[in-house]
């Protein structure tokens, strides 16, 4: 008797002796998936079809309204980019950063290392992030370094936020401030400016001096408009110049000649034609500092928020493809090697295809887990953009709990996600009857 | 044998050059992991320091000026959070939930994927297919309904409701694991204690859960931290009162730059815990995960 049962569920082990007694041990588990996961499962299904309140049957009209609204077809997008880009981009990490660890002694120690995101909350890790992306470079660790190279490369503008005094002798244009009236030769222009803190002028700069053109030249004075007791457009005592600013002439609007105002600030333009020229204030003395990218803004939120879910998945990505690894033969490796396969070649020819089947897993498991991304959006997304970061299971708590408040929209929400994780579950279920048999 | 023979065979055929290009390529991958390793630490760094400065320095500058000024560190922030009593409220909380959440899905989950693996009833297979299914299941499915029928039996936004949403979620997950694990059980060791004519359930205690103590570490860690970090569930179906502290610390996100003392320290005092388990428990921890990715 327990040989035959023993070879009829070869797999299994030789179950117990009467049905009646499996029921204490499933009866607890029984009533909780029934009346927690499989009743709300049914209900849920019965409830998309029926309006906010859920009193009048509305058959498809929730599931029309989903896929006309803007922001539900805006989380739509934001999850196809996400099921896109970011499993594959982990799953490419892991495979290659398992890889590179075999070479190494503390393999173990980097492993733990991109490990220690799986266990802190994805709540946590959105904060951690949030931080990390702050748009102040005071507060942002990105911005910070992204100032720091940029001003690396080009210094930044001397006189950020200054400004002439008379907006309407000098009127802000494209390529700086530009004069409203026009110049002959032989002229001498003050140019007066505000807005700028007399404490950070250069200490070379020397008291402002009005200048005295020659007959072929153009010549003006740049200063710092702004000492106690002053008057406004004139050059009192104590008002320095303004040293090391790009002016340029121009006629009919074309760029004819460029000066750099010396430490009292004047500048000349020699050797001009006969004729009437403009002059111009760069626009490149007066740029505001680089201050780094809106990270949290609603054109990069999304690329920012896969950033963190990158950083959180991509240690149990090597953690399994590692395992995968150390289960491939040696030989198989080494005999590529004899063969005088390079490196590249043993990895591209002989360690992926081995390791395909683990890297699906790795892949699958991803997919899913990216549909139900929903923490890492609602921290690290501020208010605002929240909308433009949007993904279906934000969005489905959002109609059903916060603002919504619309418990049919949102049961066909959980529909579709349900849906959507479903080809998971089959293949689920198929894997474990085929295991069996 | 094999190994030793191929590799003295491989290395003759290796040029000076060639040697020394795969041994600065060597030193490229330590750089290069190295970097990869800083780049994963630099985050949780930046929100320990932050956590440590106070309101008036994390506004002014960036936590990395504490290179240059360590003097900055105060455990002032800790100090205000030891006095906030929601905080700690929702800290205790989380206790509160996580711990009885896991009792409860280890509990029941044994009994089940005893059940599944050892007693043999009509539909042991359907019921077992069942479970497998159920396993990718997305907790939105339930949101919903799950917040009517609480709100019927009065458990919406106390901790009982929580928990037992967390467990029925748990369930799926913990009776596949475990059912995998005592269904390997040498078939002997069950035949043997019954012989003997123990009960099921004394076989269960004596032979099989003995057994399965590295199966169980993995489940309860894994189940543990599932619960202890959640969010979603404790949004829907907790109160004030009840709320965890992910959720407590959540209506501070609104003003994040100024209240940045209070999140980081926040965040920290969550944080504490399961990197204390992960790094006790390394092994069990890693493979709970690995089980339990499709979570």
């Amino acid at each position: 008797m327990t040989v035959a049962k023993a070879g009829r569920f070869a797999v299994d082990p030789t179950p117990g002796r009467s049905p009646r007694q499996a029921v204490p041990f499933l009866l607890p588990a029984l009533v909780l998936l029934a009346a927690l996961v499989l009743y709300p499962l049914v209900y849920s299904l019965v409830r998309s079809f029926f309006d906010r309140s859920g009193s009048a049957f509305v058959g498809f009209g929730n599931y029309v309204d989903l896929f006309t609204d803007a922001r539900t077809l805006t989380a739509f997008k934001n999850n196809v980019i996400w099921v896109v880009v970011a499993p594959a981009v982990v799953t490419g990490l892991g495979l290659v950063l398992a890889v590179l660890t075999e070479r190494i002694r503390w393999a173990t120690a980097f492993r733990l290392v991109l490990f220690m995101p799986m266990a802190i909350s994805l709540f946590a890790s959105g904060i951690i992030f949030r931080l990390v992306y702050e748009e102040d470079p005071n507060q942002g660790v990105v911005n910070a370094v992204a100032v720091g190279v940029h001003d690396l490369f080009s210094a930044p503008s001397p006189y950020a936020g200054a400004r002439p005094r008379d907006a309407v002798a000098f009127a802000p244009a494209e390529g700086g401030f530009t004069s409203t009236s026009t110049y002959e030769p032989g002229s001498a222009v003050p140019v007066p400016l505000v807005g700028f803190p007399p404490g950070q002028v250069a200490s070379e700069a020397s008291a402002a001096t009005q200048p005295r053109a020659g007959a072929r030249e153009l010549r003006g004075v740049v200063w710092l408009d702004v000492s106690v007791g002053g008057r406004a457009g004139a050059l009192d005592a104590g008002e320095r110049g303004l040293p090391g600013l790009a002016v340029e002439a121009l006629r009919e609007g074309r760029v004819v000649g460029r000066a750099t105002t010396g430490d009292d600030g004047r500048f000349t333009f020699p050797d001009l034609g006969d004729g009437r020229y403009a002059l111009r204030l760069a626009a490149t003395n007066f740029a505001l500092p680089f201050r780094g990218l809106t990270w949290l803004g609603p054109s990069l939120i999304t690329p920012v928020i896969i950033s963190s879910w990158i950083w959180i998945m991509t240690g149990f990505a090597i953690t399994f493809i590692a395992a995968g690894l150390s289960a491939i033969p040696r030989d198989a490796l080494e005999a590529a090697r004899v063969d005088g396969a390079t490196e590249w070649q043993v990895f591209r020819r002989v360690t992926v295809p081995l390791l395909s089947p683990v890297l699906l897993v790795v892949f699958v498991t991803l997919v899913i887990n990216v549909l139900k991304v929903f923490e890492l959006v609602f921290v690290i997304a501020p208010g605002s953009v929240q909308e433009e970061a949007n993904v279906l299971a934000l969005q489905m708590w959002q109609v059903s709990f916060n603002t919504g408040g619309d418990q049919g929209v949102g049961s066909a929400l959980a529909v579709v996600l349900f849906l959507l994780v479903a080809p998971a579950m089959l293949f689920n279920v198929r894997r474990f009857r085929r295991e069996r048999s | 044998m094999t190994v030793v023979e191929v590799s003295v065979a491989g290395s003759p055929r290796r040029g000076v050059l060639s040697r020394l290009v795969s041994r600065l390529g060597g030193g490229a991958v330590q750089v290069g992991l190295a970097l990869v390793a800083l780049f994963w630490l630099v985050p949780v760094l930046g929100l320990l320091v932050a956590s440590l400065r106070e309101e008036s320095a994390n506004t002014a500058s960036g936590w990395w000026t504490v290179l240059t000024a360590p003097a900055e560190l105060t455990l002032t922030n800790y100090a205000d959070l030891v006095h906030n009593s929601t905080v700690l409220r929702s800290f205790l909380n989380t206790v509160y939930i996580a711990v009885p959440a896991t009792v409860l899905v280890v509990v029941i989950a044994a009994l089940a994927a005893y059940g599944l693996a050892w007693i043999e009833f009509p539909g042991r297979l359907w019921l077992t297919t069942l479970v497998v299914g159920l396993l990718v299941l997305p907790v939105q499915v339930a949101l919903i309904p799950g917040a009517k029928l609480f709100g019927a039996l009065g458990l919406f936004g106390t901790i009982t409701g929580v928990v037992l949403f967390h467990v029925a979620f748990g369930l799926p997950f913990a009776i596949f694991l475990l059912r995998n694990f005592f269904a390997g059980i040498p078939r002997d060791l069950v035949e043997a204690a019954r012989m003997d004519g123990a009960r099921e359930w004394v076989v269960l205690r004596r032979v099989v859960l003995p057994i399965a103590k590295p199966a169980i570490a993995s489940l309860t860690i894994f189940q543990f931290l599932w619960v202890w970090n959640d969010l979603l569930v404790a949004l829907v179906f907790a109160d004030q009162d009840s709320a965890p502290i992910t959720v407590a610390l959540r209506a501070q996100l609104r003003q994040f730059g100024t209240n940045i003392d209070l999140l980081s320290t926040g965040a920290f005092l969550s944080m504490v815990v399961p990197l204390a388990v992960f790094l006790l428990f390394q092994r069990y921890f890693v493979q709970g995960v690995l089980a339990g990715s499709t979570k």
